[in-house]
This record gives C-alpha cells, sequence and structure tokens, in this order.
C-alpha cells in the first residue's frame, strides 16, 4: 500500500462535463495530476476553473466523465474515510458536541467504544478544543468550527485531506494562524493534502507545489514547486517574486478571450 | 462588547449578568402576560354584573360555576363535580388520537420525504385530502365509527395527523445536502445515513410538527365530542348549550384552554432539552 513509487493520487486525463437541462458544461478538461504521500499541494485558481471539481473527484462525490482518478492505483469507487474532506461552510453535525463530531467517523466505521473515545481525546488536544469539547456548532467561532472539521478527519485516519478552500470565510487573523497550524500539524503527522485556493499568497506559503488551474473550460494550466524553505516568511524578496510571477500568470487567463 | 476577542473564541455558556434582581426580572414576564387578560375581566365583570337580564353570566357566577364543576358543594346539580371525569375523558381522546396520529404520521412523512417512489404514490392523494376540514368529516366519521367516543378518536387523529406529516416531510427532504457529503466520506453510509443524519437533523421540523398536531388536537376535541360522547369537555360545552347554561359553557372553554396550554408548555419543555443543539430551539 504505501509503495512509495506509486503516488497516493493519480489524476489521468480527468474530464468533467455536467449535463442539466440538455445543455453540458465542460468543467473540467484533461486533468493530469500526481499527488506523492506526505505532499501539500495547492490548487490555485479563479473561480469557474474546475479546482474544485477535480477536488470533488478526488473526493469520490463525483465521478469523472472521461479519464480515470486514482487513488494508490485503484480507481476511486466513491466518498470514503481514506479521504478526508474539509469543507469552506464546515459541514459539522450541529446536532453533536465538538466531541461527538469527532468521534462520528471512528464511530460510524464501527471502532470499539472506548478506542473511539481515547481518539477524540487525542484529536480534540491536538487541535487545542480542551475547553470546548462540550460545545455545540453554533457556539463555536468560524475557526474553531474549522479546527473540528480538521481534527474529525484526522481522528478518522484520513490518508488525504482534501481542503476546499477551507479558510475563504474566515476573517484574516484567524486565517493566518490556522493555516500555521495546519503546517504545523503537516509537519508533524505526516499528512498528504490537497488544498483547494484563490489567494495566491496562501498558495505560496502552504505548498510544496502550487497547481495554476484557468477556466472556460478548467484545465491545469502550470505546476509550480515551491522551494522557499519554511516557515515562509510572506515578507520576503524570494516569496514575493512568486507571488509576482503566479499573478501575472493567473491573471494572463482573464485576458479578452474570442468570443 | 468586545473583551475576550483576542481569539475570536465565543463563550460556551452566555454569561448572565451579576448584581441585577434575577427573582424581579423573571417575574416581569409572566407579569406581563397577565396585564392584558387581567384587564379583559374587568371590562367582562364591568359590562355583565348586576344585570339579570344578560347572556353572558359576569365572571363571579362563572368562578362558582368552576369551583362545583369541581369539587360539588355549590348547585349540587348533574353537572357537580364532573369536571375531572370530563377532563380525563378528552385527555384520553387528545392523547390518544395524538399519539395515532404520531404513529401513523412520522413513518409515513419520512418515507415520503425519503422515497420518492412513495412520494409519487402517496403525496397527491394527501395534498387533496389536507384542505378538507375535520368539520367536513363529520359525518362520514359518524357512518365509519359510529356515535361515540372512536369518531371523536379519529377526528381529533386527523386534525394532529397532518401537522405532523407536513413537518416531518419538510424536515427530512430539507437536510442540508452537505451533511450527507460529511457523513458519507466519514464512512457513514446507505442506511446508517438515515438514523445518524436525517433523523437528527429533521428532528427540530419533526419537534414543530409534534407540537402543532397536539395544538390541533385540542382545537378538535369540542367537535370530536359533539359526535354522541357522553363524557368530555366537548360533550359538556355541547349539553350546557343546549339548557342555555352559558356559565358551564364558559367553565369548558377557560379548561381546554388551560388544558391545551399545559400541554403545550410540556412538549415545549421535552423540545428545549432534546434540541438545545439548534439556535431556533435552544
Amino acid at each position: 500500500m504505501a509503495d512509495p513509487t506509486i503516488p497516493i493520487l493519480d489524476m489521468r486525463g480527468v474530464s468533467k462535463t455536467y449535463l442539466s437541462k440538455g445543455r453540458a458544461t465542460e468543467a473540467l478538461r484533461g486533468a493530469n495530476l500526481t499527488v506523492r504521500r506526505g505532499e501539500f499541494v495547492c490548487l490555485l485558481g479563479a473561480s469557474g476553473c474546475g479546482k474544485s471539481t477535480l477536488l470533488r473527484i478526488a473526493a469520490g462525490f463525483e465521478a469523472p466523465t472521461g479519464g480515470e482518478a486514482l487513488m494508490w492505483d485503484k480507481p476511486i469507487p466513491g466518498p470514503g474515510p481514506s479521504r478526508g474532506m474539509v469543507f469552506q461552510d464546515y459541514g459539522l453535525f450541529p446536532w453533536l458536541t465538538v466531541r461527538d463530531n469527532i468521534g462520528f467517523g471512528p464511530q460510524s466505521r464501527g471502532r470499539p467504544a472506548a478506542e473511539v473515545r481515547e481518539t477524540v481525546e487525542r484529536y480534540i488536544a491536538l487541535v487545542g478544543l480542551q475547553a470546548f469539547a462540550d460545545a455545540h456548532p453554533h457556539q463555536l467561532s468560524g475557526g474553531m468550527k474549522q479546527r473540528v472539521a480538521i481534527a474529525r478527519v484526522l481522528a478518522n485516519e484520513a490518508e488525504v485531506v482534501l481542503m476546499d478552500e477551507p479558510f475563504g470565510a474566515l476573517d484574516a487573523m484567524t486565517r493566518e494562524r490556522l493555516q500555521d497550524e495546519l503546517l504545523d500539524l503537516w509537519a508533524r503527522t505526516g499528512l498528504t493534502v490537497l488544498f483547494v485556493t484563490h489567494a495566491i499568497e496562501e498558495a505560496i506559503f502552504l505548498a510544496d507545489r502550487v497547481v495554476m488551474m484557468s477556466p472556460g473550460p478548467g484545465r491545469i494550466e502550470a505546476v509550480h514547486g515551491i522551494d522557499l524553505p519554511r516557515r515562509r516568511d510572506v515578507s520576503s524578496p524570494a516569496f514575493n517574486d512568486l507571488r509576482r510571477m503566479l499573478a501575472a500568470q493567473l491573471h494572463s487567463h482573464h485576458a479578452p478571450k474570442a468570443a | 462588547m468586545s473583551t475576550g476577542a483576542e481569539t475570536g473564541i465565543l463563550p460556551a455558556t452566555p454569561v448572565t449578568p451579576r448584581g441585577a434582581r434575577p427573582s424581579l426580572a423573571r417575574l416581569r414576564g409572566p407579569a406581563l402576560a397577565l396585564v392584558v387578560p387581567l384587564a379583559l375581566v374587568v371590562v367582562w365583570h364591568l359590562t355583565t354584573a348586576g344585570r339579570p337580564y344578560s347572556l353572558i353570566p359576569p365572571p363571579a357566577e362563572v368562578w362558582a360555576e368552576m369551583r362545583d364543576l369541581a369539587v360539588g358543594g355549590v348547585n349540587d346539580d348533574a353537572f357537580s363535580g364532573t369536571l375531572w371525569t370530563h377532563l380525563a375523558a378528552s385527555l384520553t381522546r387528545v392523547y390518544g388520537g395524538f399519539v395515532l396520529a404520531a404513529a401513523a404520521a412520522l413513518p409515513l412523512g419520512l418515507l415520503i420525504g425519503r422515497v420518492p417512489l412513495a412520494r409519487a404514490l402517496l403525496d397527491p392523494l394527501l395534498q387533496v385530502l389536507r384542505p378538507v376540514p375535520v368539520t367536513a368529516w363529520l359525518p362520514l366519521a359518524m357512518i365509519l365509527f359510529g356515535l361515540g367516543p372512536r369518531s371523536a378518536f379519529f377526528l381529533v387523529f386527523l386534525g394532529a395527523f397532518y401537522p405532523i406529516l407536513v413537518n416531518t416531510v419538510f424536515g427530512v427532504r430539507s437536510v442540508e445536502p452537505r451533511l450527507f457529503e460529511a457523513a458519507s466520506m466519514l464512512g457513514c453510509t446507505g442506511a446508517a445515513q438515515f438514523t445518524r443524519v436525517v433523523l437528527p437533523a429533521a428532528l427540530p421540523s419533526i419537534f414543530t410538527g409534534l407540537r402543532l398536531g397536539l395544538g390541533f388536537a385540542w382545537v378538535v376535541i369540542v367537535v370530536g365530542e359533539m359526535t354522541g360522547v357522553q363524557t368530555g369537555l366537548g360533550a359538556i360545552i355541547m349539553e350546557a348549550r343546549q339548557l342555555s347554561r352559558t356559565e358551564i359553557v364558559i367553565c369548558g372553554m377557560a379548561v381546554i384552554g388551560a388544558a391545551g396550554f399545559v400541554s403545550d408548555w410540556l412538549v415545549m419543555s421535552l423540545g428545549r432539552r432534546l434540541l438545545a443543539w439548534s439556535p431556533s430551539h435552544g
């Protein structure tokens, strides 16, 4: 399973066309992407570039209409615990406490109660929510909700964490803190992360590789390895050079298209 | 209100201000609630007391009748001390009909909400039957179930059935799609999603339906007990009407109001406990 030569995720010419009321919309065309174990990959692009579609195909929420979506060399059969998803709108169960939200996955998979309890306490501590273990989601701030959402996929032993603009709805200060916390978790646990964002700075700050996508139809434009040492200084000249370069590339996609 | 904002963290429980007189503050609501009813009783008293030809008895007379109905010893007629018998009979029908309605409407609502075939088969029929008022069912109920308590049961059942059904269907159908995605990526799929996602997510709506249903059960009890039953608050009202004992009619109305209020309060308290997680119920 952990054969280092096999990528954990392998998208081969993945396309997605939606049919609605007899009209076809091409959301994604021929996307090729491999993600290796332990990598942090960001999908960067404007809205309509297919980045969320690609992520949802990796999650198994959608099946590709063309190409192959593989995990450990096998077709992704549908949503499952090996690929945990963190949504921008959290997707927490409002009737469950923080503790029970985090325990939902292990419980669903029939883990023994004692093990679930132990796992839950460990991950509550990992995201620093001990004081709120018995709170319900509506009592939490956005940043805390997203910590719960991250903890519940980690507690469920996800091999890949798929994140769909997870910090997009948070204020700037909370976002920066959660970015730091996420990198810290990633470094400590050896997670594999596929992270969708439309913020250039966020992508450069977080990713080993930034996958640039462009709209109309959605496709992968370029992939950039980010070699800056971590923790990255967003005000350093090297960071700024990258930011400028990616911005120029991103904006060139918005040049007037032939009608 | 900027204290504690450095973390962006909200307190898990609301902080109650200290120093304020909590006992007095807690009495404010009930005190305000009594203002208008008391004013109405005063107006009622002023317009009816001391007028022998008033068709509406004054409050003091109704109060005396209420005591007589409850414990006897005032008029010593056929009605004296019968209140509890009538109340018990009505309670049995209200809760019996309500429990039957819930037992039928909940599974049916879950089915219609979740299974497209069940929706296609049943929803149109139920939508056509829904606007038919309970009173219009009265003659048919008497033919189907005869004169007596079974008809009353049936009408209470009908009154409670639709609010429970409609709200259950609504609750089941309006579960946020995101929650199904969240459940399935966490490994909860198929039938397990029903008990772990659909039911809890629909619970606030289901609860609203139960509460409305119980309210309607009280509303239709008078109609239900017009079907020739001997006991019940509806029956006593109809009998008193025929004897022109308006004070008994008013007593019956007051008891129905009070009993309905108490039973709604009980359901609400239960709901607050079960639905503490829901911002709109907790």
